[in-house]
């Protein structure tokens, strides 16, 4: 069986301390279900909402969000708490089941709302270890950028390029809000956050939510004459304890990326995919992670980003929405990745659309500390 | 459904307030490794892991992170769900839909609290609205006092009724190893000197406070028809998560327990659930709740099922035998809870609850989750394939 997405819907990412999280949700179901046809009584079986009780700042933030989603109604609902891309997987999973004919799928996060995400992110940490020595996500996120450095010979310049780049795409995105042009100096010379990372080369925190419309093949069929078809799958844990992982060899991408393919029957990722969309919640991540998928030698990928092979006119486009960088919010982020790459496939990403008419797309979220848990989906255009 | 799921392994640890000997991710692995000897299966043979807690409980975060080496998840796909009381069921649920869906033959559903660790009711309190109803949240016990006293009226029960569900569940408690209150009571009388919560709620009408985990191995028909264990087949679950604001004066809402079980029993062909299911493990936070739940779920009828407590009726040697394994009253650690429901019924099903096995030889069990804003989850499960 096929499994099809037929609409989605995102905020315009940014600062909102006048709209509650589930507010934000709104919006955006109301919008994609305006694009689906659907109405919000009986039009769908299940809901999967993604959001974070520690983000929110209430146990069972799913109660606001499925509210808002039509829950009270009586579908199913079932919340995700790990990256979004992770619940558009579960989605796709009860559609597969027979369990769902449609399901909405929602993500949501309110960063800004929040005095101090470090501390959120320490309790992210193990308590006899990690957590005692005071680390957030974004220090452990430069011990992997400093060991990637030191392993293949890289420069802090080749991941103030990856900013360079992301930023410039993310001006043409209607629903980012931190698009620009800025130069390698001014990237390295914004604040320092922990060496090597610096303010620019961090995903800027922000508040959004994001929606899509999963449904089985017929039921796709009817709803869209263009559906995008879910076409693998993959997910995968690494090692909690940094000291356990060779931080510069991103196992758990290539296992997701391995099982993600291996369903949809790709076996040269690098040239049967058209188009990325990574999740680079740090600058250095998005070459590290498109090593991890396999996309070329590792070490490799800034020389492939200095080439312009990852522009949207380049030989394997990367981020042409412009990335995490310009500003999407933790939860939203792995989803968002599908919603951009689903554009594509529709050939309605207007200004960040690329040359070529992209037939497939691989979709790819992440969370825990230096990326530990992954993500990935792949995506046909279905038309 | 797209293929037929079986529970092939079942693993639970034991239950008790405190559990200083253990972090949560030596906890979780006291479960897994119980469930993968209990199934027969390496953990290599997991093809996935879906985890869950209660959030805020422990003042953690992201757990899954940092559990995953503790129970073989690493280089392993898997999902973190989260539905408060609900989400041990909701667990079940996930399981279920993965090894369905087709895209893996074997998955770990586990489920898991370590409340000494944080502080239940500061995170509880955190459930109600900010604006609406924050400043009159004080946990659990209130809500259930008034549900109480709500169920006291409509059904014109004495207060003697919590009692008598008191009573069977410390027999049947005392019966089941890993129950964490074995109490030794006797009599309603005993019961009734317990102190007041809050009237007419007695602190033996309530649930502790229990730190432990529970996970099941569920596997593909394919898998489980070569599995040692005889397995325990998945007829259907369903989700209600429709609540918003519970309390709407004085009555409570149960709309999420009728609307899910009048689904589940309607698509499967139950016209008569008492006669026609042998099993319930019911999630009964108080024992108020079991009652109205009972009749709620389309078990009995309304402001009947404090008379057939009365009679006995409940008990594992009789008909249908309600919580033999003593219930959320006599064990709670919350992200497990629901999902021990799923796990007791199946190890009925199976025939392997020593001794806590109902007397009568059963064929279809039904288990449920409760929580959120009076949520529920419904499992029914079968000892055959049909």
């Amino acid at each position: 069986m096929r499994v099809g997405i037929v609409a989605v819907a995102q905020n315009r990412f940014g600062d909102y301390p006048e709209w509650r999280p589930h507010e934000l949700t709104y919006l955006v179901v109301e919008d994609v279900l305006k694009k689906a046809g659907l109405p919000f009584r009986d039009g769908y079986d299940d809901i999967v909402t993604c959001s974070s009780d520690h983000w929110d700042g209430k146990t069972l933030s799913d109660i606001e969000h499925g509210e808002v989603a039509g829950a009270h109604l009586g579908p199913g609902e079932t919340k995700v708490s790990l990256d979004g891309a992770n619940a558009v997987l579960l989605g796709y999973i009860k559609v597969l089941s027979g369990h769902a004919d449609v399901v909405l799928v929602t993500a949501a996060c309110k960063e800004n709302q929040v005095m101090d995400p470090s501390v959120i992110e320490n309790f992210g940490f193990d308590v006899p270890y990690h957590q005692l020595l005071g680390l957030d996500f974004t220090q452990a996120a430069a011990l992997q950028a400093t060991s990637y450095m030191h392993k293949f010979g890289l420069k802090r310049e080749d991941f103030a390029e990856v900013a360079v780049k992301g930023l410039k795409n993310a001006k043409d995105n209607p629903y980012f809000f931190n698009g620009g042009d800025m130069t390698v100096e001014e990237v390295l010379g914004s604040q320092m956050l922990s060496y090597p990372i610096t303010s620019v080369e961090r995903r800027p925190f922000c508040d959004g939510a994001c929606a899509l419309i999963l449904a089985k093949e017929e039921r796709a069929r009817e709803l869209t004459d263009r559906p995008v078809w879910i076409r693998g799958v993959g997910s995968c844990y690494d090692h909690h304890n940094l000291g356990d992982r060779d931080l510069t060899e991103p196992a758990a991408l290539f296992r997701a990326a391995q099982d993600a393919c291996g369903m949809a029957g790709l076996k040269a990722p690098d040239k049967e995919i058209d188009v990325f969309e990574i999740s680079e919640h740090y600058s250095y991540q998005l070459l590290l992670w498109m090593e991890g998928l396999g996309l070329c030698a590792r070490g490799e990928a800034a020389k492939l980003l200095r080439a312009g092979e990852l522009d949207r006119g380049g030989r394997m486009p990367v981020n042409p929405s412009g990335g995490l960088l310009g500003g999407v919010p933790r939860y939203v982020a792995g989803a968002n990745r599908v919603i951009e790459a689903f554009y594509q496939l529709r050939g309605e990403a207007e200004g960040r659309a690329m040359p070529r008419e992209p037939r497939v797309a691989l979709a790819h979220g992440t969370y825990g500390p230096a990326g530990q848990h992954h993500c990935v989906i792949i995506l046909e255009r279905g038309f | 459904m797209a293929r037929r799921v079986a529970i092939v392994g079942i693993g639970q640890t034991y239950h008790r307030s405190k559990r200083p000997d253990v972090n949560i991710g030596e906890l979780s692995a006291e479960a897994v490794r119980a469930a993968l000897e209990d199934a027969e299966v390496s953990a290599n043979e997991i093809g996935a892991y879906v985890t869950g807690n209660m959030e805020l409980f422990e003042g953690r975060y992201a757990q899954d992170m940092w559990q995953a080496d503790y129970i073989g998840a690493v280089g392993k796909p898997g999902i973190r769900v989260t539905t408060g009381g609900t989400t041990g069921g909701t667990l079940a649920s996930v399981a279920f839909e993965y090894v369905a869906s087709g895209v893996y033959d074997m998955v770990m559903a586990l489920g898991f609290e370590k409340q000494s660790e944080g502080d239940t009711r500061a995170g509880l309190k955190t459930v109600a609205d900010p604006l609406w109803s924050r400043w009159y949240t004080t946990g659990a016990i209130g809500y259930f006092a008034s549900q109480a006293r709500f169920y006291m009226k409509q059904a014109g029960a004495p207060e003697e009724a919590g009692s008598m569900v008191r009573l069977r569940l410390a027999k049947h408690a005392a019966l089941n190893p890993h129950a964490h209150l074995r109490l030794d009571l006797q009599s309603v009388e005993q019961i009734m000197e317990s102190p007041y919560l809050i009237p007419p709620l007695r602190q033996m009408d309530m649930c502790p406070t229990s730190e432990g985990a529970c996970a099941i191995v569920v596997a593909s028909e394919e898998k489980a028809s070569k599995m040692a264990r005889k397995p325990v087949w998945v007829k259907d679950w369903i989700s209600v998560h429709k609540e918003v604001v519970y309390i709407r004066g004085e009555r409570h809402s149960v709309a999420d327990l009728e609307m899910a079980a009048g689904k589940l029993f309607q698509r499967n062909g139950i016209t008569r659930p008492m006669e026609e299911i042998c099993v319930a493990e019911i999630y009964g936070p108080c024992t108020w709740a079991e009652l109205e739940w009972l009749e709620a779920y389309g078990f009995c009828e309304k402001g009947q099922a404090w008379r057939l407590e009365e009679k006995g009726q409940f008990y594992l040697d009789r008909e249908f035998p309600v919580n033999p394994s003593g219930g959320v009253v006599c064990t709670n650690p919350i992200g497990a809870t629901a999902l021990i429901r799923v796990a007791e019924v199946a190890l009925q099903l199976r025939g392997g609850a020593g001794n806590h096995q109902i007397a009568r030889r059963p064929t279809v069990g039904f288990s449920s989750a409760w929580g959120g804003s009076g949520w529920t989850v419904a499992h029914l499960l079968s000892a055959t394939k049909d």
